[in-house]
């Protein structure tokens, strides 16, 4: 599993990176009340908002964090977007990429350098 | 955050785990547990608040309600001993220079006003009031407390049962913990509760005591948010400020009739004559609640317009948030008069899409008060 700076995982499965947040992430924003996803085949570049969340405070954009297509989303989180605060790192998956180019992926952070990263 | 103030609570805030914010030149504590279940414990049984940011005042001095309606477009002259009520500082144009509680505490009035405001309604009032002789004390001394739900009650008269027989807005000095406490039967979610002005010494033990009793729950300024929004009231420089008029913001009815047109002490406080003006001939816009149809919150500056593409923006959100007790988002925001009546559907732009909105009676949730 990968972690990116802007509290992002990704992890491999069946050849797809599935994207979430962070269990720190989700308790910094608090209960998760709204989830906006991209449409499935959407291409999109490093960065990109692509998803929006909005808590009871506020709202927060989830960037892609790396090139490519987005091949599926979580469409349960539209109508459960609780689901985000209770399960981010396992069942509450944003959407599923296929990477242009899976080296973008090389000099993120593993779980251990995040652990230090959040402090 | 060291330019920061503190409340005498804060270290109790800290070792309950509350997330720290600046607020208003405070520090002070967002959440607990999380919005959600803080605004829920607060409507199903008790939420405990620290509000000792908000300003404390004084007034004191022969003639001091004749004086302070100078100020305020209320009746002060007219409020019983020992009750309080809403009100506002209005400006020359009319505006509203902040929203405050005053009682009337036998020999003088006690006014509560916002944190973001004090230094600015102090001095509003040194300069009205000192010269006629009341003599202005901020008081800097106690925190302020405030509990607030159906439990509210129960677990207050257990320190003291002459809570129990105040009803909405009586005011009442009475021991809480071996403390000599100022409370209010008041409060800002809707819900029945006090507001209690504890000496900063003895709140540590108060709170602690307070906190104790089943259903009580700490609760932070997140969901004092949302409770408040649910519950129709206004936060003072969102949904109503310097430009803003009492009859846009619909608040006419906190204008007795002794300060209206015909009554016996009718205008003399500041922008009368646009007030009562709009009082007679209406305003051309008005504070309203708005039902996003969707599940998107539709927060502050959020522009509203009448039609879902083209058309004219005919308003603004001027709050928003999820409602945790409407189980929806909720909002409140100005709109034209002819787009305000109830049912009008409208449409927020979020993110560059429009999405409707409902125009809907405040408050979202009904009151809860003991009257």
């Amino acid at each position: 599993m990968k972690f990116t700076e802007e509290h992002e995982w990704l992890r491999e499965e069946d050849g797809v990176i599935v994207v979430g947040i962070t269990e720190h992430a989700s308790e910094q924003l608090g209960d998760i009340v709204f989830v906006e996803l991209p449409e499935e085949g959407t291409e999109v570049s490093k960065d990109d908002e692509v998803v929006v969340i909005e808590s009871v405070k506020a709202a927060s954009d989830i960037l892609a964090p790396i090139d490519g297509e987005i091949v599926e989303v979580n469409a349960a989180l539209v109508d459960e977007p609780g689901k985000v605060n209770d399960d981010p790192m396992g069942d509450a998956w944003f959407f599923k990429m296929k990477a242009a180019d899976p080296s973008q992926m090389d000099d993120m952070m593993d779980e251990a350098a995040y652990k230090k990263f959040v402090g | 955050m060291s330019d920061l103030k503190r409340t005498p609570l804060f270290d109790q805030h800290v070792a309950r785990g509350a997330r720290m914010v600046p607020f208003a030149g405070w520090e002070m504590p967002v959440q607990y547990d999380g919005v959600m279940a803080e605004h829920q414990a607060t409507r199903e049984a008790a939420g405990l608040f620290d509000v000792s940011h908000m300003g404390q005042v004084i007034l004191r001095g022969e003639g001091v309600a004749e004086a302070f309606e100078a100020l305020v477009p209320q009746d002060i002259v007219g409020l019983a001993e020992g009750r309080q009520r809403y009100g506002f500082f209005t400006n020359d144009a009319g505006g509203i220079e902040d929203d405050l509680m005053v009682a009337n505490r036998g020999d003088h009035l006690y006014v509560v006003v916002n944190a973001a405001c004090v230094t600015e309604d102090v001095a509003r009032m040194r300069a009205a009031l000192e010269p006629r002789g009341i003599h202005v004390k901020l008081v800097e001394t106690r925190a302020l407390i405030a509990l607030q739900g159906p439990g509210a009650e129960a677990a207050l008269a257990d320190l003291n049962a002459d809570v129990a027989g105040m009803r909405f807005l009586d005011v009442a000095t009475h021991a809480l913990a071996g403390a000599e406490c100022w409370v209010s039967r008041s409060g800002y979610t809707g819900e029945d509760g006090y507001e209690i002005s504890v000496p900063e010494a003895a709140a540590e033990l108060l709170v602690k005591t307070l906190l104790s009793k089943p259903g009580v729950s700490p609760v932070g300024l997140g969901a004092r948010d949302s409770l408040r929004l649910e519950a129709g009231l206004c936060l003072y420089g969102q949904d109503i400020d310097a430009g803003t008029t009492p009859v846009e913001a619909g608040l006419v009815w906190a204008i007795q009739k002794a300060r209206r047109a015909g009554g016996t002490r009718e205008g003399g406080f500041p922008g009368a004559g646009r007030i009562l003006d709009e009082i007679a001939n209406g305003a051309v816009r008005h504070r309203v609640g708005l039902k996003p149809e969707g599940r998107a919150p539709m927060r502050t500056g959020v522009p509203l317009f009448d039609a879902e593409t083209g058309g004219a923006q005919v308003g603004e959100v001027t709050s928003g948030t999820f409602g945790p007790t409407v189980g929806a988002p909720v909002a409140m925001g100005y709109v034209a008069d002819a787009s305000a009546r109830r049912g009008t559907r409208l449409w927020g732009e979020v993110r560059g899409k429009r999405m409707a909105v409902e125009v809907s009676d405040l408050p979202f949730v009904p009151a809860g008060f003991k009257r």
